[in-house]
């Protein structure tokens, strides 16, 4: 399989679609990447025109980011998908990886990216009657009030 | 309260071979993660009161500890599931302490941002500023002077030193060792003396930056360095003889606690968790950064991948940490201590009294900061807690687009439930703190 790739430091970057990722990721433990060291997100959206994507690759809103090692050959992997503002929903790694279970929770927390097949898809950071995903390009700093003294006081 | 002899006996201890290492079927078939809500949890944890809900005859309950519990080294909440006095079931709950750095991060300038992550891991600052920092170097396509990288390689070495001590310290404190609080303490606090003299802080010190370090060495550091290095190895001695031969020290962390190898990878633990497990991989010698391929120090790596082996490990590598410093201070190279690109690096407050451009320079890096050029970039390091990322995307301006720290404790919090899996409740203390969570870290 060939997948777009973009030049890294000490790194392979690849370029899946959204439904290659799971047969990718798969493909990469199979070949002895044994761990997810990290799983994030990108929110793209102040961001127009950006030109660090390969031919062929779309920019979406979103994009997913997930970096493997290989701790025998001293190799690192990253995988970077994107995914579409109207449809954010990704396949969770955790049958793959356990240890993405927090990092998952953790975008699906801030960004509002959804993990289909994750087991525990709450909210991890923020409170659990939290309204919207502060990670996001379209949330400002500073928009909640924030009192400081005389709670008590109107 | 259980007399000793009969703890012995009853204590599941996990071999290798009972735990295949699927931590996979383990978390999402056996349970070993609590998946309850808060609402479905307060109806167990009262089921006492309708028989309806009393299922198994009142055994088990739900206990909640934290997040202001003493020994979870900050705001750690966790919730168990309790049968007698075994746990059966248990969730780690964060984010008490989450304060939003990584959005912060995005509205600060690339000189301001080592202000912002060096709070996050608040027991090994100059880490976090590190990758920050090297990061962004990635990104501008800069080099960093020799004798930059000796003194940051000398000042996180120290660093490691000081927070592997203020972990024998809590260890201590956590199982009951209280003297032993004391001691780490008081030698971190001679650590923390040479960071004041050096960067003028103890702790948060925005000393490394990109392009380099904030100021020189002062005059005079040797003799302060030679200082600690002669304090402190005599002191681990102590350590080793207050604590290793003490049989209730001894029983409290041998076998609790355990993991393979197996389950620590695909549980993406790093640092001395993953290394108890005898797993001998460690960024500073396997993917050198700064000059660590100039120096000499050893890995140390476990056997049995429990508690006793974390804190095993954490000791010898204050050890290890030393030998750097000494061979650093030796080899310590002259020259300039930052980068002196101009795009980078403020003009020298001399050259801002006599021309006026290097005072608009000077202006324009400290209000607009300097642009650093489209891309993204990952950078990791090995602070004492594991491997620290760095994940940075820049759009072109003087702000990082995304900002994202790769925490090794955030990772390692997911050991949690299945150490914890079929031990006791008192060994619950031991466990958290032979993780060595710092909760900055872990929720940003």
């Amino acid at each position: 399989m060939s997948l777009p790739t973009t030049p890294a430091v000490r790194s392979t970057v690849l370029h899946p679609a959204r439904d290659e990722l799971l047969e990718v990721v798969a493909g990469l433990r199979n070949d002895g990447y044994d761990m997810v060291i990290d799983l994030t997100a990108v929110d793209y959206v102040a961001h127009p025109g950006r030109t660090d994507l390969p031919e062929g690759v779309v920019g979406e809103r979103f994009e997913v980011v997930v970096s493997l090692i290989h701790h025998r050959s001293r190799e690192r992997a990253r995988i970077r998908v994107q995914v579409p503002e109207e449809d954010p929903v990704v396949p969770s790694l955790f049958d793959l990886y356990p240890g993405t279970e927090a990092m998952e929770r953790e975008v699906h927390d801030l960004y509002g990216v959804a993990f289909e097949g994750h087991p525990d898809p709450t909210r991890i950071l923020m409170p659990e009657d939290w309204d919207g995903h502060p990670l996001r390009k379209d949330v400002a700093v500073g928009t909640i009030p924030v009192r400081f003294k005389n709670p008590t006081e109107r | 309260m259980t007399d000793t002899t009969d703890r012995e006996t009853t204590r599941p201890v996990a071999t290798p071979e009972e735990s295949t290492g699927d931590a996979r079927v383990r978390r999402r078939d056996d349970g070993a993660v609590l998946r309850m809500s808060e609402a479905d949890a307060s109806v167990m944890a009262g089921g006492g009161d309708d028989p309806a809900n009393d299922v198994d005859g009142g055994q088990r309950m739900i206990l909640n500890m934290g997040p202001a519990h003493p020994s979870t080294h900050g705001v750690l909440r966790l919730m168990l599931e309790l049968e007698g006095e075994t746990v059966l079931r248990s969730k780690p709950v964060i984010g008490y302490l989450h304060t939003g750095m990584e959005k912060t991060g995005e509205g600060l300038t690339y000189l301001q941002g080592p202000t912002n992550v060096t709070r996050m891991d608040y027991a090994a600052p100059l880490f976090c500023e590190l990758v920050y920092s090297m990061a962004v170097e990635s990104l501008l396509g800069i080099d960093v002077p020799p004798r930059a990288t000796w003194i940051r390689m000398l000042m996180c070495e120290l660093n490691r030193v000081s927070s592997h001590l203020l972990f024998q310290a809590t260890n201590g404190m956590d199982l009951g060792a209280v003297s032993m609080m004391i001691f780490g303490w008081r030698e971190r606090e001679e650590v923390l003396r040479f960071f004041e003299m050096v960067t003028g802080l103890r702790m948060n010190h925005n000393y490394i930056r990109p392009g380099g370090v904030a100021a020189d060495l002062p005059d005079g550091w040797e003799v302060d360095l030679v200082r600690l290095l002669e304090i402190i190895p005599p002191r681990l001695d102590e350590y080793e003889v207050l604590l290793n031969n003490q049989p209730i020290f001894r029983d409290r962390l041998q076998g609790v606690g355990v993991i393979n190898t197996a389950e620590a990878l695909a549980l993406s633990a790093t640092g001395p968790i993953l290394r108890a497990t005898g797993y001998d991989w460690d960024l500073r010698r396997d993917e050198p950064y700064l000059a660590y391929d100039q120096v000499a120090f050893d890995v140390v790596v476990g056997a049995h991948g429990d508690a006793y082996d974390r804190y095993a490990i954490r000791l010898q590598e204050i050890r290890e940490s030393l030998k750097i410093v000494e061979q650093a201070m030796e080899l310590m190279p002259g020259g300039d201590y930052r980068n002196q690109d101009k795009k980078v690096t403020p003009p020298p407050r001399a050259r801002i009294n006599q021309s006026m451009e290097a005072l608009i320079h000077h202006f324009k890096i400290f209000t607009e900061g300097f642009h650093v050029p489209p891309g993204e970039a990952y950078a990791a390091v090995e602070s004492p807690r594991g491997e620290l990322g760095c994940y940075l995307v820049s759009d072109g301006g003087p702000n990082p687009y995304r900002m994202h720290i790769r925490a090794p404790s955030f990772a390692n919090l997911q050991t949690l439930p299945h150490l914890m899996e079929g031990g006791f409740i008192a060994d619950a203390v031991a466990v958290i703190s032979s993780v060595d969570p710092i909760m900055g870290e872990v929720d940003r």
